[in-house]
């Protein structure tokens, strides 16, 4: 037995009890292969010798006493930096359903002690909450006087939005004769892969999505875009044909801009747009930042920065201080960049502000956009309190500036896009379509995309969550090729096309009934129900219950 | 579901024959009511001089009517014509009608020299104030139109049951162009507003189906805060107002106007001959895209009369009859009943491409499909 006086305890020991991961181990099935302990990403658990004893019983004889067995057997570690993250590595690589993490059902003490060497906890994700307004939304105005009904399967259906400026049909007709510009504009489908940079995502799930960007594109015709984020892009596919498929991410530190520059000359096409991002909606305020663990070598070559060195863009543009300077100087710089053939438009934090910044760009004929990101968006790598309670809901913030434009009798001249939680519990298609219906002319997904096409492990009840540190035990957000070798790009590109296809047929599902086939129903805030009249007073909705 | 029926003669005619055709449809509508257009109208008892407005509608009391009366004069309208219909009132469902107008003035003094436009959004706001007036005064004064050479008649009930009610079969007003619907507004509340036609400024529709796309487009017309695109109390209300913004607005060709409601495909536009053009116009008036099922029937001051279908052409409609004689309605029956003598090989059934329109001079009706080249100065 061990003496009393001799257990070590601190302020923050813990035992795996307290842990939010326990590790369930059955020995009676373990053959001791050794897997899981080598594919855990942190490295929760380990392999160490255990001694049991056996006590002899025999009856006949007068001495008592024990023998002893030694073995080997996993154990679960308890420091915080190698807490279970619950990522179920463990059980997919055993033979024998041996093992696998269990969610503590008592309150766990870990949450106390995550502040560690001054630093407060950092993690990738998305907010620990599962509730989403947007999946209480329903499609209530059921055309049922559309006789023949609609049928999602045979008639033809216009899904498509327009991303760029539009004009007031009475100004593009007085262009149109004079022969002035006319702003760019973008045909693409109503869901966009959101901002993910590379550097954030490994080279596998990156290439991987490009592949199945361009299938939608090129051989199903769905017009697909993605957008890169920060960081810039490969210098191959700034000069591909496939660069008409992604939106190209300008964020305040600026990087990979410089590779971007310079290919314009050898570009064979122009991106789909140029996106400028002031703001996240997971972390309002608090900039971007790429930790060390993944600065690799070809990461640090993209962004022209020395390797393994954190990569912190400030949380604003240092050489503007307002969205009007902005509007003047980085829209018109980018769209003058490429012959004011691209639109250009700036990514916000949802806030209230939101719709000061909208009035601004409406007013300006240069903004091709506004791409508003609610408090449910995702993000590499931000503090725990940013991503849980800072921030702006979505769908109110969304409405209010769909509504404002409506009373200018503008609404859609500058295209809102949502993003910020979109198929957070997996109803992509619903959620995006209530966005719309409430105004939006897109939504943008990021975790979602990594969750169904590249089987991301992480939960909003904080599974796995680890982004930020280069341990993506699925290889998406590694930049290490041990662990992203594990991801197959031809197996995510097959993913996003059933993604996109699933995703395009429950469109049609839901525009059907409604009776919407020829436009994509924009501020159709008619079909909406909500079963709480508070929220559909404040999106000015149905209560239905 | 409302039944469309409207004819078109180079000789005036009376309407009751377009209520036979109403009555030819009847299955499958519940006929909750009559809306009437006539237009180039003649009246048995009045020499009408067609450029003098003609103003439409119900006075529900004694004191509407005398609130219009001296608001009109107030105005410097001056009554020439008071048309009394053979009335009756015990075939008509509602008890609060007082007296259905249709009224011939003669314009103020000072509305001379003024441009056609001016004169045209004078119209339009007298109509419009006569309206709120009316709101005003929990409304107890309905006023549909006030137009030259325009007679609108809308009232709740079975549509041949209220032309008996009206005396419509005694001839006494006879016109070019009759335009009838039966009227059942779909999803929302019962007003005479919200029965067809629909009249702005001389353009009139009316349509059969129910057009999806109603909430945005309603919110993009109020927001432009033009004082006629109001009311809004049925979803078909829209395609007028967007033939008038077409049209008048934007002064875009009767061509356009199937161009912004029903805007074809990037792959049709790709061939086109003025492809660019209108795929910047598909985008700058997409928010004016119905989504049907709608078939629209209309008519144009000059006694122009089209008729388009959605793009989903889930709606019938037919064009049918013979030189100087046209008729249009969304059943066959409808067109056997107005003019059944005529030669049935010219009968067209549009596709969702197409826009009929029969020319003032009525010979022969017209064929334009969305895929030919648009005639537009500007788009050359």
């Amino acid at each position: 037995m061990v003496a009393v006086a001799a257990v070590a305890t601190t302020p923050s020991s813990l035992t795996y009890h307290d842990l939010p991961w326990i590790i369930d181990h059955r020995e009676d099935r373990c053959t001791l292969c050794g897997r899981c302990t080598s594919v855990c990403p942190v490295e929760a658990i380990h392999l160490t010798y255990r001694r049991q004893r056996l006590p002899n019983l025999d009856l006949l004889k007068k001495e008592r006493g024990s023998t002893f067995r030694t073995f080997v057997g996993i154990r679960q570690r308890t420091e915080l930096s190698r807490r279970c993250i619950g990522c179920g590595m463990c059980s997919m690589v055993c033979p024998n359903e041996a093992i696998g993490p269990r969610p503590n059902a008592n309150d766990e003490r870990a949450r106390f002690h995550i502040h560690q060497k001054m630093d407060a906890w950092k993690r990738g994700g998305r907010r620990n909450v599962r509730e989403s307004l947007l999946d209480r939304i329903v499609f209530t105005r059921i055309s049922m006087l559309t006789d023949p009904a609609l049928d999602a399967g045979r008639h033809e259906f216009f899904l498509n939005t327009i991303l760029g400026r539009i004009l007031s049909p009475e100004e593009f007709l007085r262009r149109h004769a004079k022969g002035e510009w006319i702003p760019p504009t973008r045909e693409i489908f109503p869901f966009i892969i959101g901002s993910m940079s590379f550097g954030a995502l490994s080279p596998n799930m990156w290439l991987g999505l490009l592949q199945g960007v361009a299938y939608l594109n090129e051989v199903l015709k769905i017009p697909v875009v993605m957008a890169t984020g920060e960081g810039g892009c490969p210098p191959w596919v700034l000069r591909s044909p496939f660069l008409k498929y992604i939106i190209l991410q300008i964020a305040s530190g600026y990087f990979g801009w410089d590779e971007i520059i310079r290919a314009i000359p050898q570009m064979q096409c122009d991106p789909a747009a140029i996106e400028i991002k002031y703001g996240q909606g997971a972390k309002p305020g608090d900039g971007g930042l790429l930790m060390w663990f993944k600065v690799s070598k070809l990461i640090a070559r993209l962004r022209g920065v020395p390797e393994r060195v954190d990569l912190p863009s400030p949380p604003v543009h240092q050489t503007l201080y307002s969205i009007e300077e902005s509007v003047m100087k980085m829209i018109q710089t980018m769209s003058m960049a490429w012959g004011f053939r691209v639109p250009v438009y700036p990514k916000i934090s949802g806030s209230t502000s939101a719709k000061s910044v909208l009035n601004n760009l409406v007013r300006n004929p240069y903004a091709a956009g506004l791409l508003i990101d609610g408090i449910d968006g995702g993000t590499g790598a931000a503090y725990n309190v940013s991503m849980d309670a800072t921030g702006h809901p979505i769908a109110s913030n969304l409405r209010e500036c769909y509504l404002d434009l409506v009373a200018q009798g503008r609404q859609n001249e500058i295209p809102l896009f949502a993003a910020g939680g979109v198929g957070k519990n997996g109803n992509v298609a619903q959620n995006g379509m209530a966005l719309i219906m409430l105004g939006a002319s897109g939504v943008h997904l990021g975790k979602y995309i990594m969750q169904a096409a590249a089987g991301c492990l992480g939960s909003e009840r904080n599974r796995c969550n680890v982004c930020n540190i280069g341990l993506c035990p699925k290889g998406i957000t590694s930049q290490n090729p041990k662990l992203y070798r594990r991801l197959d790009p031809d197996d995510v590109a097959q993913r996003v096309v059933d993604v996109f296809g699933g995703i395009r047929t429950e469109i049609k599902k839901i525009m059907a009934p409604l009776g919407r086939s020829q436009s994509l129903p924009i501020g159709m805030s008619d079909a909406l129900g909500i079963d709480d009249e508070a929220v559909a007073k404040r999106l000015a909705i149905r209560y239905v219950c | 579901m409302c039944r469309l029926a409207m004819k078109t003669a180079s000789e005036p005619f009376g309407p009751h024959g377009v209520l036979t055709a109403m009555e030819a449809m009847q299955e499958g509508y519940d006929g909750s009511g009559l809306g009437l257009l006539l237009r180039g109208v003649r009246f048995a008892d009045y020499n009408y001089q067609a450029d003098a407005p003609i103003l439409s509608g119900i006075a529900h009391s004694e004191a509407a009517l005398h609130r219009l009366d001296e608001r009109m004069q107030a105005k410097g309208f001056a009554l020439k014509y008071d048309h009394e219909f053979d009335l009756r009132p015990g075939l008509i469902e509602a008890r609060d009608r007082h007296k259905y107008f249709v009224r011939v003035y003669s314009p103020p003094a000072s509305w001379k020299g003024l441009p056609k436009e001016a004169v045209a959004d004078e119209l339009m706001l007298t109509r419009v104030g006569l309206r709120q007036d009316g709101e005003a005064h929990g409304n107890d004064l309905t006023a549909f139109s006030f137009w030259p050479d325009v007679v609108m008649i809308k009232e709740v009930g079975w549509p041949l049951q209220v032309g008996a009610a009206l005396g419509l079969a005694d001839d006494r007003i006879k016109a070019r162009v009759v335009m009838a619907q039966g009227r059942q507004n779909t999803n929302y509340g019962i007003n005479l507003y919200a029965c067809h036609p629909f009249f702005i400024q001389g353009i009139a529709t009316m349509t059969n189906g129910e057009n999806t796309a109603f909430v945005p487009i309603k919110e993009y017309l109020s927001g432009s805060q033009y004082p006629g695109y109001i009311g809004y109390q049925s979803d078909s209300e829209v395609f007028t107002h967007i033939l008038h913004y077409t049209l008048r607005r934007l002064g875009l060709p009767l061509e356009a106007y199937k161009h912004v409601i029903t805007p074809l495909k990037t792959e049709e536009l790709d061939s086109h001959p003025q492809g660019a053009f209108l795929k910047g116009l598909r985008t700058a008036c997409r928010r004016l895209i119905i989504d049907g099922p709608n078939c629209v029937m209309g008519s144009l001051p000059d006694e122009t009369v089209l008729l388009v279908m959605d793009h989903k052409k889930l709606r019938p409609a037919t064009i049918g009859g013979k030189p100087g004689e046209w008729a249009l309605a969304s059943e066959m029956c409808g067109v056997d009943a107005m003019i059944p003598d005529r030669d049935r090989s010219l009968d067209f059934q549009p596709m969702r491409e197409n826009t009929v329109v029969v020319p003032p001079h009525r010979q022969e009706y017209a064929i334009w499909s969305q895929l030919q080249p648009l005639p537009l100065p500007q788009a050359a």
